[in-house]
């Protein structure tokens, strides 16, 4: 296979009984880059970062992950990729030092440099002076850097994150991702799965998946330029009445509040986007201001994942 | 009320989770069924059957005439014949007999002598209710056919060899340390695996390179140590506090606990791998400890229980370690001797430990 691409998979498929938590999944992630995986809860990127390392055999397809074919060959893989999982999975009842020195030789990281390793990430995620605090009394921004620091001790090629944020602070976040940066700097691989519109923007590269399927992929950018839809955006001191209004009309696809904000979606066969809004607002007696704004990934999300809820439907 | 309807909240939530709990609706049932079935055929204190071998060195009319006697109160079970006292002693000691029946040659004569006794039982006293059940023996109504003027009493001598002033510790720490060793042990492990799913700190495990079989031996060598100990302090406080001898090899005895540890570890391990919470792990081992203290010899004689409770005794290794534990502590057994009870403690951590590693895998599906 294509050895530029970190994963490759084709027609990766999970059930569990009656459920399909993935469908049909096809994913190319190069190689050095940051991926992100965006999908509300129950979206299928648990499972997928799970047959991805080999937790899980996939129901169908076949995927290569760094050049090895898993799950078959997943204990090759072990070495070679850092997991980090959503729910923080270290020993509580051991120190942060402790913590990683168990990592360093479960990874049989070579033993003369182990010291030098485990004292260069203490530095680097800030873990210095909690070397000796056991992990459990440690705030949630602390034992994150901790686990990231543990997935990456040995150097992995691949790293897959596991929702990795979704407890800590928007501050916490900020450096973490500036972690993320320059681990891919230096030419890992990253897979990271998110519900954050923010985070998925900072990615290289990202596939939006909703109920199991993947409803669309490709850079942020691309995205946002590929919707489909126009974005008007209404702003109104009384955005609820203007709201009931755009509701009702057939070329809107969809109207999401933002405080006094509305952002409206309407699929780009309809010509005139702004006129169709403005025109049934005076109707309505409403005197708000509107106008045609770029897509963001927000209004991405909402879209894809509108068609996909139709063709369920 | 507002009170009230907050307690039937809680009381309304505790029976639903507890009735989605399969295992433990499961053990609410199985406990008192399951145990009360086997306990209450299996339990029995009225022993019959005794193993039994027989020295007949008079070989008469009379003392074949009195060997049929003891057949027939169905106590003894006669399983071999030997020559001498000495062979009877040697089985005694390697635990294949709990009663030797010595005749000496000149039986027919003893019979009718008040001063000496005509038959010498040899019991095992390391095993607490057989050598009562034996002594039971000499107050058998013996019908000698010999005329009636002679006198009765006294002519059955009964020999508890092994623990001669009949002291209940004795007979009973060998296999305490059994019963001790085995809870600890089974425990410890019971959680450790389930401990570590329920933290979450198994997904990591399993993403790393190590493997099944490093993950479980690593996991049980500490609590080898550990049961080490436990048995260091259990003979210590044997020896000052109740005199409890120790009459083997201290060599012989720790190999046998090294082997019965592991036994008990690798079960652990498997009720780990089971177990879904370490609520469930806890009734798992209470499960275990019930029959082990019940059905192993500890408590009731093995020859007095019936043979499906037998058979189910055999499989439990508690049971083949107080075998050992009484043989090297209390009769000066070597354990060359009681090698079928060794090299069954070995068989089953073995199999245990890869039933245990199989059910492992590094998956989670």
């Amino acid at each position: 296979m294509n050895s530029d691409a970190a994963i490759e998979a084709r027609g990766l498929t999970k059930r569990f009984g009656d459920l399909k938590a993935v469908s049909n999944l096809d994913l190319l992630v190069p190689r050095g880059q940051i991926y992100g995986f965006l999908g509300p809860n129950g979206s299928g990127k648990s499972t997928t970062i799970r047959m991805l390392c080999g937790l899980l055999t996939p129901s169908e397809g076949v995927a290569t992950v760094l050049d090895v074919s898993i799950p078959g060959d997943a204990r090759l893989l072990r070495p070679r990729i850092g997991y980090m999982t959503q729910k923080f999975s270290l020993f509580g009842d051991m120190t942060v030092y402790e913590n990683l020195q168990f990592m360093a030789e479960i990874y049989s990281f070579p033993k003369a440099d182990r010291k030098a390793r485990i004292d260069e990430l203490l530095a680097k995620y800030d873990l210095v002076e909690q070397r000796r605090q056991m992990a459990d009394t440690m705030s949630g921004g602390q034992k994150q850097r901790l686990a990231l620091a543990c997935a990456v001790l040995h150097r992995p090629e691949l790293l897959l994150l596991d929702e990795p944020t979704s407890a800590v602070d928007p501050q916490s976040r900020r450096d973490f991702w500036a972690n993320l940066f320059r681990l891919a700097e230096s030419g890992t691989t990253i897979l990271v799965s998110t519900h954050y519109m923010d985070e998925a923007e900072r990615c290289h590269r990202l596939a939006i998946l909703d109920h199991g399927i993947k409803v669309a992929d490709g850079t942020p950018q691309h995205l946002q330029e590929s919707t489909g839809m126009h974005v008007v955006e209404v702003t109104d001191d009384d955005p609820y009445a203007a709201q009931s209004v755009l509701h009702e009309l057939p070329e809107v696809a969809s109207v999401t509040q933002l405080g006094v904000r509305l952002r409206v979606l309407i699929p780009d066969q309809h010509d005139a986007p702004l006129d169709i809004v403005k025109n049934a607002l005076t109707r309505a007696g409403i005197d708000a201001h509107a106008a045609i704004v770029p897509a963001t990934l927000e209004d991405v999300f909402v879209a894809v994942t509108m068609n996909c809820a139709e063709s369920h439907s | 009320m507002k009170s009230l309807s907050r307690l039937f909240a809680i009381t309304k939530k505790e029976v639903r989770q507890l009735r989605r709990d399969r295992l433990t609706f499961g053990m609410i049932v199985g406990i008192p069924v399951i145990q009360m079935l086997l306990f209450g055929y299996a339990i029995n204190t009225d022993v019959r059957n005794l193993r039994t071998a027989v020295a007949d060195q008079a070989n008469t009319h009379l003392s074949r005439q009195f060997i049929d006697d003891l057949v027939h109160t169905q106590v003894v079970d006669i399983i071999e014949r030997v020559e001498t006292p000495g062979q009877l002693e040697e089985l005694l000691r390697v635990g294949e007999i709990s009663v030797g029946v010595a005749i000496p040659p000149d039986f027919d004569r003893r019979v009718v002598d008040p001063d000496r006794a005509a038959v010498h039982l040899l019991v095992d006293g390391s095993d607490p209710t057989i050598s009562g059940v034996a002594r039971q023996l000499r107050s058998m109504p013996v019908r000698f056919d010999i005329g009636d003027d002679v006198r009765r009493a006294e002519n059955i001598a009964v020999r508890p060899y092994y623990n001669p002033e009949r002291r209940m510790p004795v007979n009973v720490i060998p296999g305490l340390m059994a019963i001790i060793l085995m809870m600890t042990m089974t425990m410890f492990t019971g959680v450790a695996i389930v401990r570590e799913r329920e933290r979450g700190n198994l997904e990591l495990l399993i993403n790393t390179p190590v493997n099944s079989a490093e993950l479980m031996v690593g996991k049980i060598i500490p609590y080898i140590a550990i049961g080490m100990l436990q048995l260091a302090l259990i003979l210590i406080v044997g020896d000052f506090l109740f005199r409890v001898p120790l009459r083997g090899s201290v060599i012989d005895l720790y190999l046998a606990a090294t082997a019965f540890i592991a036994a008990s570890l690798a079960l652990g391990l498997l009720v780990s791998t089971l177990a879904r919470t370490q609520f469930q792990a806890m009734q798992m081992t209470i499960f275990l400890i019930l029959p082990s203290i019940l059905l192993s010899g500890f408590v009731f004689p093995f020859d007095g229980m019936p043979t499906f409770a037998q058979h189910l005794g055999e499989i439990l290794p508690v049971t083949h370690f107080i075998r050992l534990t009484r043989g090297i502590m209390l009769r000066d057994a070597a354990l060359a001797e009681l090698a079928l009870d060794l090299y069954f403690l070995i068989g089953f951590a073995l199999v245990a430990m890869t039933a245990a590693a199989l059910r492992f895998t590094k998956r989670l599906d």
